[in-house]
């Protein structure tokens, strides 16, 4: 299932990285905590946040995430979301919370 | 090989760049993936911890055949107690850096699983060296 597989079904918000929604997701890592991903999350997987700002963005390009998904209707600060389309990295929003969406994310993948 | 990156203490918007610098280099060299995956973790984290506690530092990356060198050097507060960093949940970060999700006493650990070797020196009120060695 790709990136824009998960953005149809979901019903979520591109704020950036729209060109590059084609990555095949590998999982789901839910964390506010920025050297948690760094340690524990995989290449291909989505990350989970209520993070908004442009340090969320060099850990997933660092990690080769698949996206980023901003909870709770939040949006990235500006300086977010021009580092993440100048990499390429979509982040996604949602007016779900973290468990919600983490929930549904994860009934999708394992429909697979 | 041998390539050199500033690091600026407080700065968090360009905490990472040197880290996804040397990612980018690694990756010409077709250094092994799953190298570069480890590298990576230890070099960010390293980087942020400059960036969080420091004035300034530098990151030093040194390649050969069999292994790569990396040294990060700042001048800052320097470690007091080393072996109490190196805890895990052990931090000194500020409320302000905690609230971005950083300073979750993370760091240090993260550096320790992902080298082969690990040297922390520091002097309080000069700065710290972190020397890691990982094999190819």
């Amino acid at each position: 299932m790709t990136v824009a597989d998960i953005v149809k079904e979901l019903g979520l918000k591109v704020f950036s990285g729209e060109d590059n929604l084609h990555a095949n997701v590998a999982g789901g890592y839910v964390s506010d905590l920025l050297s948690d991903v760094m340690g524990n999350a995989a290449e291909g997987m989505i990350w989970i946040t209520l993070q908004t700002h442009r340090n969320v963005t060099a850990v997933a390009s660092l990690k080769d995430l698949a996206a980023i998904i901003l909870v709770k209707g939040l949006v990235p600060d500006n300086d977010m979301a021009d580092q993440a389309a100048r990499e390429g990295i979509p982040v996604l929003g949602t007016g779900m919370q973290a468990f919600d969406v983490a929930g549904k994310l994860h009934n999708l993948l394992n429909r697979e | 090989m041998y390539f050199e990156y500033e690091i600026e203490g407080g700065n968090f918007s360009r905490a990472g760049y040197a880290s996804s610098e040397v990612k980018k280099r690694l990756r010409q060299l077709n250094v092994d993936m799953k190298v570069i995956k480890r590298v990576v973790v230890a070099l960010y984290e390293a980087e942020v911890n400059v960036v969080a506690h420091a004035w300034r530092g530098k990151m030093r990356v040194d390649i050969d055949r069999d292994r790569i060198r990396l040294e990060i050097d700042d001048e800052g507060p320097g470690i007091p107690d080393i072996d109490k960093a190196m805890e895990e949940g052990y931090s000194t970060a500020t409320p302000e850096v905690r609230e971005m999700g950083f300073g979750a006493g993370m760091g240090l650990p993260n550096i320790k699983k992902n080298v082969d070797k690990l040297n922390i020196t520091s002097e309080v009120g000069q700065g710290t060296k972190v020397e890691m060695v990982t094999y190819l």
